[in-house]
């Protein structure tokens, strides 16, 4: 399968018919999809589909950060969503997931934690971002980090008033969102560089790199993944890809409003 | 007395009752639990004298003797291999169905075949505890270089290869591709285009999603026409049966 998606590759297209650097046809973000969460949105890359959803508490602050919000990223790797997934404690798979998206969101300062501070040393809100895969047909890094940001711009408070939170009484406040971090993955096959991998392409690549970047072309987080080396040149690279493909995921979600 | 409960031809569910009575005897995807015959499978219903019958709809693959198939290597033992062959089980390839040649006691079975390869096999038989034994000496059955692997529903097969490999032969036609459809549902293709290969897995793709329909092979033929810019031909049905069909 590897020598043949190789020489594929070395005619200059993908599997699909895509180019190297070529994101799926559909790439959808739906809001709202989730009625009892206050925040959601769904992602649908090709077949990959991805559905997230943000809860938020009011909870007691780090000791070290007594004045800010707190962000927590869970990600679950459902069996329905592929056959190699299975139930029970999350795989390595599913915390390097939760862990990308949560470094992208958290480097960038994606939210103004300092604004979700209610009472210092006491009282803070936490929001928790919860991730399930519909269904997946590969890249659930990217599809991931975008459905997480696309919650998080969806996201109202709900109402509080200073002992207890009404979930069924939503207020029209939006989060602290100062910028909005796209993650685009790379893939090294060969000598080949793509995007937006196949689950056949994920498996048989040699490396990846997960470039998380912010709206003036910041890099905010990178994480790089699979069994072989990357050189420096190769990281440069895979950065530029990563800063230009970036671009056309924002447009799908517009600014921070 | 006994009673049909159904028309021939009706699609019925699982646990759906199809007769009573002892006159009607089960047939395949149907069971008799006392005065009953109930469906097992999603399917249309086929009367065969006495016998009821479900064409299923949907559904995996169930082993049969003699089905040729597409199986992956999943373990290596001393003596055998274990394959994956796309069902609730899995089959078991033994050195003395593998080769005719000599193996000396001990040798590496890997470097034969190792895990993660494909091979084209036969059932030669099927316990009915579904113990699954696999042959690699027919004629056509071998290992299958690299290439690409799809997968089908097994009960849309049948559509994919067409009256007597008619459906296959064009596309192979057209695209001038390699393909290799096993009874399970894999499907492994090679072509030295990548444009050509796209185009013949587009058209398996159409096939499986279109496969309840009449006129199919009409609109694959369009279909090809249209993707490769080539005029092509439906197949005469070939009296020899490939292997691939």
């Amino acid at each position: 399968m590897r020598n043949h998606i190789l020489s594929i590759l070395d005619k200059g297209m993908r599997l699909d018919g895509r180019k190297k650097d070529e994101y799926r046809d559909v790439i959808k973000v739906e809001y709202g999809v989730a009625g009892l969460a206050e925040g959601s949105a769904k992602v649908t890359m090709g077949k990959t589909e991805v559905v997230a959803g943000v809860k938020m508490e009011v909870m007691e602050p780090f000791s070290d950060t007594p004045n800010e919000g707190v962000i927590m990223v869970g990600e679950e790797l459902l069996p329905l969503s592929n056959p190699e997934f299975e139930a029970g404690p999350p795989s390595v798979e599913a915390i390097e997931l939760s862990r990308v998206v949560d470094r992208g969101i958290r480097e960038s300062h994606a939210l103004d934690l300092k604004q979700m501070c209610i009472t210092p040393g006491e009282k803070v809100w936490g929001v928790s971002i919860d991730i399930c895969p519909i269904n997946d047909a590969g890249n659930l890094f990217d599809a991931s980090a975008l459905a997480a940001v696309a919650a998080l711009k969806n996201t109202v408070f709900p109402s509080y008033d200073g002992k207890k939170v009404d979930y069924k009484k939503m207020t029209t406040k939006k989060l602290p969102l100062k910028e909005l971090p796209i993650s685009v993955t790379v893939c090294k096959i060969g000598k080949h560089f793509i995007v937006d991998p196949l689950s056949e392409e994920q498996k048989v690549a040699d490396a990846r790199l997960t470039v998380a970047s912010t709206e003036k072309g910041m890099l905010c987080a990178l994480q790089k993944g699979g069994i072989e080396p990357v050189t420096l040149e190769d990281i440069k690279c895979m950065v530029d890809i990563g800063l230009e493909k970036a671009k056309s995921l924002r447009k799908l979600l517009g600014g921070t409003k | 007395m006994t009673t049909l409960l159904v028309k021939e031809k009706d699609i019925v569910v699982p646990g759906q009752q199809l007769a009573t009575g002892l006159d009607y005897v089960p047939g395949m995807g149907t069971y008799r639990e006392g005065e009953y015959i109930f469906a097992a499978r999603v399917g249309f219903l086929q009367i065969e004298g006495r016998m009821l019958k479900l064409i299923p709809l949907a559904g995996r693959y169930l082993p049969k003797r003699n089905d040729l198939i597409i199986a992956r290597v999943i373990d290596v033992s001393m003596s055998y291999w274990r394959l994956d062959i796309n069902s609730a089980y899995s089959a078991m390839l033994n050195i003395k169905d593998a080769t005719s040649d000599y193996v000396p006691k001990g040798a590496d079975l890997t470097q034969m075949l190792t895990f993660g390869e494909y091979i084209v096999t036969k059932i030669i038989n099927v316990t009915p505890q579904f113990l699954i034994d696999l042959t690699m000496k027919d004629p056509g059955l071998r290992k299958l270089p690299e290439g690409r692997m799809l997968s089908v529903s097994s009960v849309k097969v049948p559509r994919i290869i067409g009256k007597k490999g008619s459906m296959v032969s064009m596309i192979k036609n057209a695209t001038n591709c390699q393909i290799v459809v096993g009874q399970n549902g894999w499907i492994w293709l090679y072509g030295n285009d990548p444009v050509k290969e796209l185009i013949a897995c587009k058209a398996i793709a159409k096939i499986d999603a279109e496969a309840h329909t009449s006129g199919l092979t009409e609109r694959i033929k369009t279909f090809l026409e249209k993707e490769t810019g080539a005029p092509v031909e439906i197949p005469r049905e070939i009296e020899s049966m490939e292997y691939e069909g």
